[in-house]
Formats: structure tokens, sequence, C-alpha cells
């Protein structure tokens, strides 16, 4: 029973519930850290265990918190796992840390954690709380590095900061420097929502 | 490193070429959720530009005069995030005994505020560039225009296309994205005017 249950969850965070493509949940640093994959995936760990342990942490502080304070302690219990999150990249990532900047301070107010808060690790088991939080953590992985790939290829020619395209794509200003800059983020997640809703209104029968 | 930037040069960046929604994409949820409706977006873009003001410039203070001196930088975010908690709750008591009518439209969107990434944001970034009091409030209250306008014309042009035809995978969010790509490929072109970082 218990392995079931896991396996649905996971499917349901990545898949059919995916905070980006189908709640819209925490853009805000979505599109602010796409442009290099090496940011993205620090940034997104941080936020699946983030997002994971405070789930953790508020569904076994549950029946203490009285409803009146509720939003203000899962701050205070999100805010706590951010500062140790910063203060890890601070220690061992120095120059990923300095290029996220303000937007790992601002993991606090992604909506992901506190929605995942609210709406599941309130009426759950702690251990499944984690790992919801962990699954939610990872639909956004997926969705944020992938427009990661895009941006970095077409921006810089290169993945993993490893060149992948001709240079003389990326020299002499031919790269496409809209994929560095703010608008080009928004077009991509646009396109990602539109094929991903696409899909999924043909396997539910194509209906309108 | 960088030179003294002058409060108004400020103010004038953070509305247009650093416009803290198009170019930093803060804000980006409430934004998106509440644009629906221009009487709704005037009374969340005052009510984000207030708190923004007020915000900034309190923790502007509590960095400066209590977490500096005492050494506990590291604490600065939880010490941020109950500035902000703390702001909203007196600003909703307030408004809510000095003027009941203002309290109806901004009262439903002030709660919504404390997790608007746009406040946390600009305290970051004020923390960050290490400005001066007189610099974070002309910067706060320069993002808190600029996103106050960004959703105002954002819920405009919603309005407009409301009716026409759009392809059905892209209803909703798809077409609302497309149309703050656009918006800030306009905002692109006033990025040559003023650097500031």
């Amino acid at each position: 029973m218990s392995q079931n249950k896991y396996l649905a969850n996971l499917k349901e965070n990545v898949i059919t519930n995916n905070p980006i493509l189908v709640q819209i949940l925490g853009i805000c640093s979505t599109l602010a850290v796409t442009n290099l994959i090496s940011n993205t995936l620090i940034m997104t760990v941080g936020v699946a265990l983030v997002t994971a342990f405070s789930s953790w942490t508020l569904s076994l502080m549950n029946a203490w918190i009285p409803r009146k304070v509720r939003m203000i302690v899962q701050v205070l219990v999100i805010s706590f796992y951010t500062i140790i999150v910063d203060i890890v990249l601070r220690a061992y990532a120095p120059e990923v840390s300095k290029n996220l900047g303000p937007y790992v301070g601002l993991i606090i107010t992604n909506c992901i954690i506190m929605g995942r808060a609210e709406a599941f690790a309130q009426a759950n088991r702690p251990v499944i709380s984690f790992w919801d939080g962990l699954t939610s953590g990872f639909g956004y992985m997926i969705v944020l590095v992938g427009l990661a790939v895009f941006r970095e290829v077409l921006a810089f020619g290169t993945l993993m900061n490893i060149p992948v395209l001709p240079l003389d794509f990326t020299a002499g200003g031919n790269n496409w420097t809209i994929m560095v800059m703010a608008p080009s983020a928004f077009f991509l997640v646009a396109i990602v929502i539109w094929v991903s809703k696409t899909l999924q209104m043909k396997k539910t029968g194509g209906n309108k | 490193m960088t030179p003294v930037i002058d409060p108004l040069t400020l103010l004038f960046a953070s509305i247009f070429t650093s416009n803290i929604l198009l170019a930093n994409f803060l804000g980006m949820c409430s934004f998106i959720a509440i644009s629906k409706d221009m009487n709704s977006s005037n009374g969340l873009g005052i009510a984000v530009t207030v708190v923004l003001a007020i915000t900034v410039a309190l923790s502007w203070v509590v960095l400066e005069y209590l977490l500096i001196p005492t050494g506990l930088e590291y604490l600065s975010f939880i010490v941020f995030i109950i500035v902000i908690a703390a702001v909203v709750q007196v600003l909703e008591m307030v408004i809510e005994r000095v003027s009941p009518a203002l309290y109806l439209t901004l009262g439903i969107f002030l709660p919504l505020i404390t997790v608007n990434c746009a406040i946390m944001g600009a305290v970051l970034f004020m923390q960050i560039r290490h400005y001066d009091f007189w610099q974070s409030l002309s910067f706060a209250i320069g993002s808190g225009l600029g996103w106050w306008m960004a959703i105002m014309m954002l819920a405009a042009m919603r309005k407009r296309y409301e009716k026409s035809n759009v392809p059905a995978g892209l209803q909703g969010p798809g077409i609302t994205f497309i149309t703050i790509g656009f918006m800030a490929m306009a905002f692109v072109g006033f990025s040559g005017m003023v650097r500031v970082q």
C-alpha cells in the first residue's frame, strides 16, 4: 500500500499536477535563475530540500500550532531552512551563491513551499509530507532545467559551460542575446505550458 | 566599486530600466493571479507600493542599526520576513481603523503581500547592493510604482484579448506569459538609458 502511495504522489507532483506547469506557482525564481544550467541545478536542489524539510517539520508540529498564527510559523520554519541553504551555498559554492544573489533568500517567498505546507503537510503524516515536498521540488527542477538548457545553448552555445555549438555561432555577436535577457524566459515558459497543456488535453480525450 | 547613484536616477531606473517585475521577475505569482481585473490590480498595486516603501526603509534601519552592529547578519532573512509580516499586519489594522472604505478595497490584498516576492526581493537587493537610506527609499518607491504600472498595463491588455480567439492550449496562463514577454521586450528598450545595478 505504502509503495503505491509514494509512486502515485511522485507521478502527481511531477506530471499531472506539476507546480509550475499546472499550478503556476513559484514562477518568480523560475525565470530569473534559468540562464545557466549550473545555477539552475543548485537553486532547484535548494528549493526541493527546503520544501521537503519544511513540509516534514510543519507536519510534525501540526498539532501544536494554533490556527491563527499558522502563516507566520510556516514562514519562520521555511526561513530557517533557507538560511541553512544560504550558508551552505556560501561556504561550498561561493561563485554560484554570488550569481544567484537575492534569489536564494527568495526561496522563502516561493509559493510552492507555502503551497505544499498548506495543502499537503497540514493533513498528512511527516514522512509522506517529506516525500511530497521532495517530489514537488523534483517537478519544479525538471521544468527549470529544461528551460535552462534552451536558454544556455541558444545564448552562449554551451551546455554546463562546455561548448556544444560551433564557435561562429557564439563569436562575433551572432549569439542570441535575447536568450540571456528577461523576455525569452517568458516566451519559453509560455511555450512549455502550451505544449504540456495540449498534450494533457489530448490524453483526456481532446475535449475543448 | 560602483559609483554612488543619486536617488533620483535610482527612482527612474527602478521604474523603467530595471523594472522589478519585467527585468527581475519578482512578484509574478500575485501578478498573474490578480491581473484579470483592473480594479483589483489597482488596489494591489497601491498596496504593494506602500508596503514596499515602508518595509524597505524599516529593514534598512534594522539592518544598519541592529543586525550589523551585533554581528547577526546571518539572521537577516528571518528578520526581514518578520519586518514584512509586522508592517503588513500593522498597516491592515491602521487602514481598518482610519478608512473602512479603503480597507474594503485593499483589505483582501494585504495578507497576500507577506508572501509577495517583490517585497522580499527589494529588501534583499537593498542589502546586497549596499544602498544608503535615501537610495533604498527611492529604490523601493520606484520598484513599487514600476510594479503597479506593469500590473495595470497587463490587466488592460488582458481585458482586450479576453474575447479574442486564443489556441486552446494557450488559454489562461500561456497567453499571459506571452503578453508579459512582449512587455518585457518593450522595457528592454529603456535599458540603454541608465545603467544601474
